[in-house]
């Protein structure tokens, strides 16, 4: 991946002036690169990364795993892009093995989920089956690790 | 009353790292910049292969040599990094780190009074060491104008009957400078030319930057059989605490740095040992994330220090940057403490690395970009009071 576009994903926060210092590149340039992906959707948003289990105790993550029958024209896409339109659903995946979409939907309670899962989701046409899975807790999430600490601890000066 | 201590010792001066280390410990909130070693925590999935390896009670003493599984492994890497072959059964040594290699190899080979070259400024321990073996540490000046390069005209002019070993090391320790490959097919042809053995402490060719690739003088035509290649996992793999080095070169000079180490050290750490074999097999992943974490830090720092007017060279190598203090009218000690008292950044007296490091302080970044940023800061607020 480009070295400005990993920058970008640790922190998007850095300024430009910041990030055409580290890259040896001139502001101008990074300002072109950003405008660039962004208008070509390779950047597709920025976001803070929370730890919502810690501002959010009682939230509920089910995995559910769907089986779907595929469509003459378009196979999953209409189906998997129906159920990805819902507030609640945070990802979707199209999956090969036994099941075919993965949905991942947020809720404040378990009744919450339940009544996405049993009044929306498998009622939809083309849903042959949903199995529910619950997290039970998270220890890292988009590559950042929850509830370890590393710390590097080095002499105050070394050879 | 006469010192009980050997003349020989008591003529060795103290590292200045360590004068400076102990006033910065009594001071709190330091940001370091002193720091030899990586800020990096050794990648995990060498530290669970060691976890691995204490679980199945590998705690025992290994071969004096190593075990053989790494110097297999040494062997397989430096065939690929370094375009070197050697036979792990009598070419290769295991060592407590590329310092223990020095000592040994330098024991190994000096007569008393025998010469050795080295550049300055270098790391701390050269000159010392050659004395501690018997041998006559000969200086052989580098310069900023030069880019710390070594040239042959310089080495020429120390050469002398009694020189039996020139010692390099690139990427160098405190400057940051490497070396072309032309230059080092030279300092090749000029060995070959005294008859020197070559002592090569190559243990920062994994840093190098902007794509460039790192030579080692062992892999020139005609050089194997005198040189003696020390590497080892500390700063590419980010293992400074697991004391894992390598000595490498020809069969009779191992079997007789072994016969020392057998003596003293006896053999290197097994747990040091086992890791040091995943990071060799599976851990080239690992050092381009910190090889390209580290060239943005350099970036970010020569270009901070350029922007504040502080002549800077921009280093191809190592975790270090050399910037030139000369013009503000300080030693480069007055200037690291006056820095540190004034402002709590931690750099280290270019004379630390010789007394051609007059002029110049060592900065490390092998920090944080956070500390390093704040660091930069509060060096441009030391200069603008000075100006």
């Amino acid at each position: 991946m480009d070295a400005l576009l990993q920058l970008l994903q640790r922190d998007d926060r850095t300024s430009p002036s910041e990030l055409a210092r580290q890259l040896n590149l001139s502001e101008k340039e990074v300002m072109t690169k950003i405008r660039q992906w962004e208008s070509d959707g390779i950047i597709l948003g920025y976001h803070a990364v929370i730890d919502r289990e810690r501002i959010d105790p009682d939230l509920v993550t089910a995995v559910i795993e769907v089986k779907v029958t595929p469509e003459r024209q378009g196979g999953f896409d209409r189906t998997a892009q129906r159920i990805a339109r819902f507030e609640e659903v945070e990802n979707v995946y199209l999956m090969s093995g036994g099941y075919d979409v993965l949905v991942m939907v947020n809720g404040q309670s378990l009744r919450d989920v339940a009544n996405f899962v049993t009044n929306k989701l498998s009622t939809m046409d083309g849903i042959q089956s949903c199995t529910t899975r619950f997290r039970l807790k998270t220890y890292k999430e988009n590559g950042i690790l929850h509830g370890v600490e590393e710390k590097c601890e080095r002499l105050a000066v070394a050879p | 009353m006469t010192s009980r201590i050997s003349a020989t010792v008591q003529q060795i001066p103290k590292s200045g790292i360590r004068d400076f280390f102990e006033i910065v410990q009594t001071m709190s909130d330091v940001i370091s910049l002193g720091i030899g070693e990586p800020d990096f925590v050794t990648p995990w999935h060498i530290r669970e292969a060691a976890i691995y390896a204490l679980e199945k009670g590998k705690t025992s003493y290994t071969s004096n040599l190593g075990t053989p599984r790494l110097r297999s492994a040494i062997a397989t890497y430096l065939a690929q990094r370094l375009q070197v072959d050697y036979n792990p059964t009598n070419e290769i040594l295991v060592t407590v780190g590329v310092s223990e290699g020095i000592d040994l190899a330098l024991r190994a080979l000096i007569n008393p009074g025998d010469e050795v070259l080295y550049h300055e400024p270098c790391y701390v321990s050269y000159g010392p060491t050659i004395t501690l073996a018997g041998g006559r540490p000969i200086v052989v000046p580098t310069r900023a104008e030069e880019n710390f390069s070594l040239n042959v005209a310089d080495l020429e002019k120390a050469v002398t009957s009694k020189t039996k070993i020139l010692m390099i090391n690139f990427p160098t320790n405190p400057t940051g400078a490497a070396i072309s490959a032309e230059k080092l097919a030279e300092l090749a042809r000029f060995c070959e030319k005294h008859n020197l053995i070559v002592l090569t402490d190559e243990i920062y060719s994994e840093l190098t930057y902007d794509g460039a690739t790192h030579h080692s003088i062992a892999a020139i035509p005609g050089m194997k059989n005198r040189t003696i290649l020390l590497h080892g996992v500390s700063k590419a793999f980010a293992m400074t605490g697991w004391r894992i080095g390598f000595a490498c070169g020809p069969a009779d000079i191992i079997e007789a740095m072994m016969k020392i180490h057998q003596y003293s050290i006896l053999c290197a750490p097994i747990m040091g040992q086992e890791a040091a074999v995943e990071a060799l097999e599976r851990g080239a992943l690992s050092v381009i994330k910190m090889r390209n974490e580290y060239e943005r830090r350099r970036n970010f720092v020569v270009a901070a220090c350029r922007d504040m007017g502080l002549p800077c060279l921009m280093p191809q190598g190592a975790f270090y940057i050399f910037p030139n203090i000369a013009k503000y009218g300080m030693t480069s000690k007055e200037f690291a403490l006056q820095f540190l008292q004034e402002k709590k950044v931690a750099v280290v007296p270019g004379t630390a690395f010789g007394a051609s490091g007059e002029g110049f302080v060592r900065c490390s970044y092998a920090t944080s970009m956070e500390k390093l940023k704040i660091a930069m800061e509060r060096l441009e607020e030391f200069l603008k009071e000075r100006k």
